[in-house]
């Protein structure tokens, strides 16, 4: 199948579909204009998506449910120790979903109940961040009706528990292109703690999850986002996360990717006040064949702000990460602070990286920074190790997870911090 | 305990030892001394089995085993212990949790049980004593933003936990303060006895006042050239080593 193929059964198939409202219609008009990116463009020179356009895909509708939950998917946290979401292909799963939150403090359903149950408020916020003028993907993604989580915390809530989204991909009888959309709201003064779980069964069937998801953080706001993704040689995703940041807030996302076969993820973020927060920590352990981009870009539109990201990257096999870190700081954000770092260990000569930073800046005074590296093991670290007895394969395995610890120490939350480092561990066959 | 025969070792194509011959009883304290570029540390990096070494001729012996076919893991099974120069800063990983891996690695070497977090802590409790560590040093990452001090004191702390046969002490009195070297010397003298052997590596004398060695080697261009007592590393700080350098070489001037 050639690629401009998929690009036709897109349009189609919006076209039979999307709602007739403006931000539907424009979504539709932008797919019309917009063709799939090839390595020619310069946002997407290095990720080669030829694999995953061969495959003729079913588009996820609903009518594939799957009856049977996949029992092999892992849980990050316990039942009744949090709001849980499930999605399976795409469809919301109340049956296999678990809200303990009192509705005062936290609204949690999925955005298609939002629609008609909370229409102002979705009106007020949905389709109004994402920015699909370059991205075919969430064009397609904005112009469906996409099923996903919406998420709203009043002002001056702090929610306690917080809240799993699983978005679990399981294509049982043909490949399957799967929508996921998310709406989240935290008001003014408000915390929350998120996690977007994606997992994938192992069928003889890929997965192609498009996600888009728009976040808002209100003023004062506190908000603690993971993207946990945990896939399987089949699974791929493409995804395009907006954050919108108003004055004093506090946004930090944890993005740990574990395999998969393509992962992209654009994680933008908007710092539209004064004295906003914004981490961006990002891990990859990859193995086999599996290709992770990463793209963010933070964006200083206002003064007295700061950034500060931090990427690490751990690959083994034929695997290739992609790194591309955007920081813009506006005539008017003085006083930003803006820093940026990747660094990468390669365990096989068949691994690759590419990494670029990318730093556009028109305030004069501002602190920025940036930094990359690429390389292997270090050799002094391992024998001294060894001279203390232990062999070189656990040796090895102890530098990997200590490579990896800055980035694990800024997960908060207990549960997906044990999660995290038991997939790992798992991976580099080491015992904890 | 160790038997070193005529070992000579190269770096690429640029050769280091020459020739080194050197046997160590149990109980014994022997020095190696010797000025810049002698071939001290290559000696101590070689018997802890760093790679980047050829082994060009010659054979090290430790307890009735081929030394030079171990690998370093195997080499501190064994109960070879090398306290660095430099040693490593490893962030991310816990001091604790670092010792408790080699504690049970070498205990699982020696076919023993792996101590639980009862018995570690009990061990690493009373051994703490012995190099008055600091509590806090334990939870830190291993040697990351050390002092040069608290460094070495972590190699006598690890070689006090894990009880080697032989010690290798490479220059682990360079660049202390006179605090921080009686702090290490009276832990090393702590745990000397009858059993294990001690290999002290060093440029100065004054180490040697703190930690009495019962034998005294002069390492100059890869081989052993003088070996005496301890009054050996006293006339050598008197006089310097130019004197026993002018010395070998109206000997042996093809050296």
């Amino acid at each position: 199948m050639e690629k401009s193929d998929l690009k036709a059964q897109m349009l189609s198939y919006a076209q039979a579909r999307a709602p007739q409202t403006p931000i539907h219609l424009q979504a539709l008009h932008l797919l019309e204009e917009l063709e799939i990116p090839t390595t020619k463009h310069e946002e997407w020179k290095y990720l080669n998506l030829k694999n995953l356009l061969s495959r003729t895909y079913t588009f996820a509708n609903g009518n594939q449910q799957e009856s049977q939950f996949p029992q092999s998917i892992p849980n990050i946290c316990d039942n009744n120790s949090a709001n849980v979401l499930t999605f399976v292909n795409g469809v919301y799963r109340p049956e296999l979903s678990c809200l303990v939150s009192p509705p005062s403090e936290l609204t949690v359903c999925s955005l298609l109940e939002a629609k008609s149950n909370y229409p102002n408020l979705v009106d007020l916020y949905f389709g109004k961040y994402a920015n699909a003028d370059q991205h075919i993907f969430a064009a397609f993604n904005t112009a469906l009706e996409a099923q996903g989580a919406f998420v709203y915390v009043p002002n001056n809530k702090v929610v306690e528990t917080p809240v799993v989204i699983r978005c679990i991909a399981c294509p049982k009888e043909s490949h399957l292109l799967i929508q996921v959309r998310h709406l989240i709201v935290v008001g003014r003064s408000a915390q929350l703690t998120l996690v977007e779980h994606y997992s994938s069964a192992s069928t003889p069937y890929h997965s192609f999850t498009n996600l888009v998801a728009e976040v808002i953080v209100l003023e004062n706001a506190h908000l603690q986002h993971y993207k946990i993704q945990d896939e399987s040689a089949t699974a791929s995703h493409i995804g395009l996360t907006q954050v919108w940041q108003l004055q004093d807030s506090y946004y930090a996302n944890t993005t740990i990717s574990l395999d998969g076969e393509l992962t992209r993820n654009n994680l933008h973020i908007a710092l539209d006040g004064q004295n906003c927060q914004a981490y961006m920590n990002g891990l990859y352990v990859l193995d086999n064949k599996t290709v992770t981009d990463n793209h963010t870009v933070v964006d200083h539109r206002k003064p007295n702000s700061s950034s500060n990201e931090l990427y690490k990257g751990i690959l083994k096999g034929k695997t290739q990460a992609i790194f591309n870190g955007k920081i813009f700081v506006r005539p008017n954000a003085q006083k930003t602070n803006a820093f940026q770092s990747n660094k990468n260990i390669l365990l096989s000569p068949n691994a690759q990286v590419d990494t670029k930073p990318q730093l556009e800046i028109w305030a004069d005074d501002v602190k920025c920074s940036h930094g990359c590296t690429v390389g292997a093991l270090d050799e002094e670290p391992l024998f001294y190790l060894r001279t203390r007895g232990i062999d070189e394969e656990n040796a090895r395995a102890l530098l990997i997870f200590a490579f990896a610890q800055d980035v694990l120490e800024r997960i908060e939350l207990p549960s997906v911090r044990q999660y995290v480092e038991k997939s790992i561990a798992e991976r580099l066959k080491m015992n904890l | 305990m160790l038997s070193i025969k005529n070992l000579q070792v190269a770096i690429g194509d640029k050769q280091i030892l020459h020739g080194v011959d050197l046997e160590v009883q149990a109980g014994e304290v022997h020095a190696i001394m010797g000025p810049n570029g002698s071939g001290k540390s290559t000696l101590a990096a070689v018997l802890a089995g760093r790679e980047d070494y050829e082994i060009i001729s010659g054979e090290v012996i430790f307890n009735g085993k081929n030394l030079l076919e171990l690998a370093p893991e195997e080499r501190a099974g064994e109960g070879l212990f090398l306290a660095f120069q430099y040693p490593v800063e490893i962030p991310g990983v816990s001091n604790t949790n670092f010792l408790k891996a080699a504690v049970n690695a070498i205990r699982k070497y020696r076919g023993q049980e792996p101590l639980d977090a009862v018995q570690f802590l009990k061990l690493i409790k009373e051994k703490m004593k012995l190099v008055n560590m600091d509590q806090s040093l334990l939870s830190r990452s291993l040697n990351e933003g050390f002092s040069g001090g608290e460094k070495k004191r972590n190699e006598i702390f690890q070689m006090a936990v894990l009880e080697p046969k032989l010690a290798i002490l490479d220059e682990t009195d360079s660049g202390l303060d006179i605090d921080a070297l009686r702090i290490v010397a009276n832990g090393v003298n702590a745990l000397r006895n009858k059993d294990n052997a001690i290999l002290l590596i060093t440029h100065y004398q004054r180490l040697l006042e703190y930690i009495v060695p019962d034998y005294v080697h002069v390492l100059y261009k890869g081989r052993i050239i003088r070996s005496g007592d301890k009054n050996l590393a006293l006339e050598l700080e008197e006089k310097g080593y130019d004197w026993i350098k002018a010395q070998v070489e109206a000997q042996q001037p093809s050296l």
